[in-house]
């Protein structure tokens, strides 16, 4: 057999004519001749899809980003969701307003006790019921409790999404520190269904005020550290600064809440501007950003959770014996010494329990501030034991809606950068 | 919609009813929310009002979904829950639409970007379709969902088919149940489907209403 | 030998299509049994895990793999998100329909020798999501080994089931044909067959009265 040579022609020599190696244009930049149809021939012209998830360690959950990349730019990014939706709001009509708390420990699974703090205030906004003071204290020390742990799992898990590994694990650590005192309030660390219509589940045992003081007192030298890791670590700034840019202008259109619309330069938090639970008498600042980028964001939630810590300080000092449920006995089981003798307060019991809570027939619409950004809970009733309607207002849902807008021309690990400082949780994305 | 609360002589809609007075059909309070109740046909126009009026400024929507009652009698609602953020104020807009008739209300995406995906959720959940809207497909649930509208009241809580079906149905994977049209256009991914896929792509049976 | 899934048993006496058969020596003796020493231990006390974290049982995962509890004393030193290097599934969190068809590919993905934990109640059996969306089990798509119970389990409770794990790996043997065997989704779609699939995901107890949507 005969061997064939083959010469096959080099588009360049390679060097030029003074020996200097020459340069091949890819074809990739604003040289480049624009053409229409298909040039697959023309390397690097073709534009790739790319399939991103859902099951990724970088996407937060099961999220799945379909990018249409031109080289390493981001032409369009298409996110799928879906793939945690659990059925919340079709479960909620077939629970009692009281069980649709422990429902929602498992959408916002980082902040599970602002959750529970605002189906309650729902259901007693539907109510008309006045909670007594020292509930209203506790509550606010649960939802900056939540505060605090989910902005340091945002915190470790857009760290390791940015390249650093170390503050994961530091902010765990801390996390660990609240989840005692969770576990040693309600018995559980991540699903408490700590609140109660008209109240709370169990009132605050021996010693735990003293736990959260020494959290609240050591937490800022651990935040100091995470801060010098990041705040002007240049890769972080690099990576970070003028990157995922939404305006203000923009950010209200979007109807994003919470960080996300803080950092864009507008200064909606629920907190301030529709207060609940008292957050009127508490002294704390809300951290406004103005670029509308990463780093904003980034500023925004550490400032954020330094102005929880306080807030949880003030709490403490607010707190005053008294009882922790309200006393109708619509809504909370009569004390069972009563119910055993009085024929009234057996009657309530057995309701209660046999029925469930029963509103009048009506609608209510409350928002919180979540550390996601507005948690809002819309109860319809027709008068039954059973909600007719209730309805999430997922504030990562709506933040996640506007990352399409955000990736559009940034480069492909950027949008990993962008997705992590949405701070989305996949289980109120999809509820 | 049985109210307990009188109606709200001088609350956040009495402008609203002045410029759109056939478009209100009623204003009614609930746990001291205001409640307007718009026809479907002055609907985009008066939202689009609340949002530029001077006066009402209505640049946030904090939420669009929509209540199905178990009273069969009752109307299916969309609901618009509205906030005005420079003056602090909250009003929610519901549409009142006939439960056995089309449920067809025109999108407020153009006047705010928020309602994109509660807008494909509401479809999504409910079935309504909102005209104008520029991507309506489910969002939820995979595209090609054929067991119906989860959150209509006559969906049983666990689905109408049975488990080994559901988990067949969701074992199958076609992948035009996970990839839009808008996808496959890219990188000519479309050309390279089978040829049965693409004629079934093409007959646009992938769970969208145009 | 050794533990027997309830949901495979019974089902799969004979081969089903597309198994691979293993050659199977047909006795034990010592030299097997010295080697399955060997390579138990090994592949016990080195599980790469593939965290397939879905919702909230993955936020206790990723505290049993921080610092205060640690996985990586196990030999679960390495969170392998790519299946075709890790050794067990841990399936953490609510299987919607809509993810049943990844997790599925996930485990096909996975080479042998490979095990399933399913972490939490939602995994093991749907926990309270008896809705039209979530999965009852995910052992309704693949072989489980170890079920972890618990809403969300402890980070002790997640360990304690690999532990369990590592017991049952090292009771296994090269001799067992059927062990390491695949067991794909059926011609008709399923892994199980229907009947069982519905007998499994049966409401029972409570969950049969949840449906009264209002009294």
């Amino acid at each position: 057999m005969s061997t064939r040579t083959v010469e096959m022609a080099l588009s360049t020599p390679g060097l030029d004519a003074q020996g200097n190696p020459t340069l091949v244009p890819l074809g990739l930049g604003p040289e480049r001749p624009v053409r229409e149809g298909r040039y697959d021939e023309d390397f690097g012209a073709e534009h790739l899809l790319v399939n991103i998830g859902p099951q990724h360690p970088a996407t937060h959950g099961v999220l799945r980003l379909v990018l249409e990349l031109e080289g390493e730019t981001v032409k369009r990014c298409i996110p799928h969701v879906g793939y945690l939706h659990t059925g919340f709001e079709k479960l909620g009509e077939y629970r009692q307003y009281n069980q649709l708390i422990p429902l929602t420990d498992r959408t916002d699974y980082l902040a599970p006790m602002a959750n529970n703090v605002g189906v309650a205030m729902a259901a007693e906004k539907l109510m008309g019921i006045e909670i007594t003071e020292r509930c209203r204290v506790l509550r606010v020390i649960a939802c900056e409790m939540s505060r605090i742990i989910s902005h340091l799992v945002w915190l470790g898990t857009t760290g390791i999404d940015l390249g650093a590994y170390t503050p994961f694990l530091w902010s765990f650590q801390e996390r660990e520190r609240i989840y005692n005192l969770q576990e040693s309030w309600t018995g559980a660390r991540l699903t408490p269904s700590v609140t109660r219509v008209g109240g709370m589940m169990a009132d605050i045992p021996d010693g735990w005020e003293a736990g959260l003081r020494e959290f609240c007192q050591t937490f800022p030298d651990t935040l100091k550290e995470i801060d010098t890791i990041f705040t002007r670590n240049a890769i972080w700034i690099g990576r970070t600064q003028g990157v995922g840019v939404l305006t203000r202008e923009e950010a209200i259109n979007y109807s994003l809440s919470g960080p996300m619309l803080r950092a864009s330069g507008c200064d909606y938090d629920v907190r301030k501007d529709r207060p609940y639970l008292g957050y009127e008498e508490y002294d704390f600042d809300v951290p406004v950003g103005e670029h509308g980028d990463i780093y904003d964001r980034y500023l925004v939630r550490m400032e954020e959770m330094r102005q929880s810590n306080r807030i949880l300080e003030q709490a403490l000092d607010k707190l005053r014996p008294g009882p922790i449920n309200v006393s109708d006995p619509r809504v909370i089981l009569p004390p069972k010494s009563r119910a055993m003798s009085d024929m009234e307060a057996m009657i309530y019991h057995f309701k209660q329990v046999m029925e469930g809570i029963k509103p009048p027939a009506g609608e209510a619409y409350l928002g919180i501030e979540n550390p996601k950004g507005e948690l809002g809970y819309y109860l319809v009733s027709d008068g039954t034991a059973k909600p007719v309607r209730w309805r999430i207002r997922p504030p990562a849902f709506i933040n996640l809606a506007s990352l399409p807008k955000m990736c559009e021309g940034s480069l492909l690990s950027d949008v990993i950068a962008i997705n992590a400082s949405v701070d989305i949780v996949m289980g109120e994305v999809d509820r | 919609m049985v109210s307990p609360a009188a109606v709200a002589p001088a609350g956040p809609a009495e402008g609203l009813r002045r410029q759109f007075p056939s478009g209100v059909e009623r204003v009614t309070e609930s746990c001291g929310d205001t409640i307007v109740y718009l026809t479907r046909e002055s609907a985009h126009e008066a939202l689009a009002w609340l949002r530029d009026a001077p006066g009402q400024e209505f640049d946030y929507l904090t939420d669009v979904t929509a209540v199905e009652y178990r009273d069969p009698e009752l109307p299916l609602e969309v609901v618009y829950q509205l906030r005005s953020l420079s003056r602090r104020v909250d009003l929610r807009v519901k549409i009142a639409l006939d439960p056995s008739g089309p449920l067809e209300v025109r999108s407020v995406w153009d006047l705010w970007h928020g309602a994109d995906w509660l807008e494909r959720e509401a479809y999504d959940m409910f079935g309504i379709v909102f005209r104008g809207h520029p991507d309506l497909r489910r969002i939820l649930m995979w595209e090609t969902y054929a067991e119906g509208y989860p959150l209509r009241k006559d969906f049983p809580l666990r689905g109408h088919f049975s488990r080994a079906e559901q988990t067949r149905q969701a074992l199958a994977a076609n992948p035009e149940a996970h990839y839009s049209m808008e996808e496959l256009s890219i990188a000519e991914a479309y050309a390279e489907l089978p040829r049965d896929m693409q004629e079934r792509l093409a007959r646009g049976e992938r769970g969208v209403v145009k | 030998m050794g533990l027997v899934n309830p949901a495979t048993a019974n089902t799969r006496d004979e081969s089903g299509p597309g198994s691979s058969s293993v050659v199977s020596i047909e006795s034990e003796n010592f030299i097997t049994t010295r080697l399955d020493f060997l390579a138990n231990w090994a592949r016990a006390n080195s599980l790469w895990p593939m965290p397939f974290g879905t919702a909230c049982c993955a936020i206790e995962y990723m505290a049993t793999a921080a610092s205060r509890f640690d996985i990586a004393r196990f030999g679960m030193e390495r969170q392998s998100f790519s299946p075709r290097q890790a050794d067990v599934l841990i399936c953490a969190g609510r299987v919607p329909f809509k993810l049943a068809p990844v997790i599925r590919r996930i485990w096909d993905q996975m080479p042998q020798p490979k095990w399933c934990i399913s972490m939490g109640a939602c995994a093991s059996t749907g926990n309270v999501f008896d809705n039209y969306t979530i999965v009852q089990g995910i052992d309704t798509l693949m072989p489980v080994d170890v079920y972890v119970p618990g809403c969300p389990p402890r980070p002790e409770g997640l360990i304690y089931g690999i532990q369990l794990l590592q017991k049952k790996i090292a009771g296994e043997s090269i001799t067992d044909s059927q062990i390491r065997e695949e067991k794909p989704v059926g011609p008709d779609g399923l892994y199980l067959p229907a009947r069982k699939i519905d007998e499994l995901s049966e409401p029972f107890g409570n969950s049969v009265h949840q449906t009264r949507s209002s009294w």
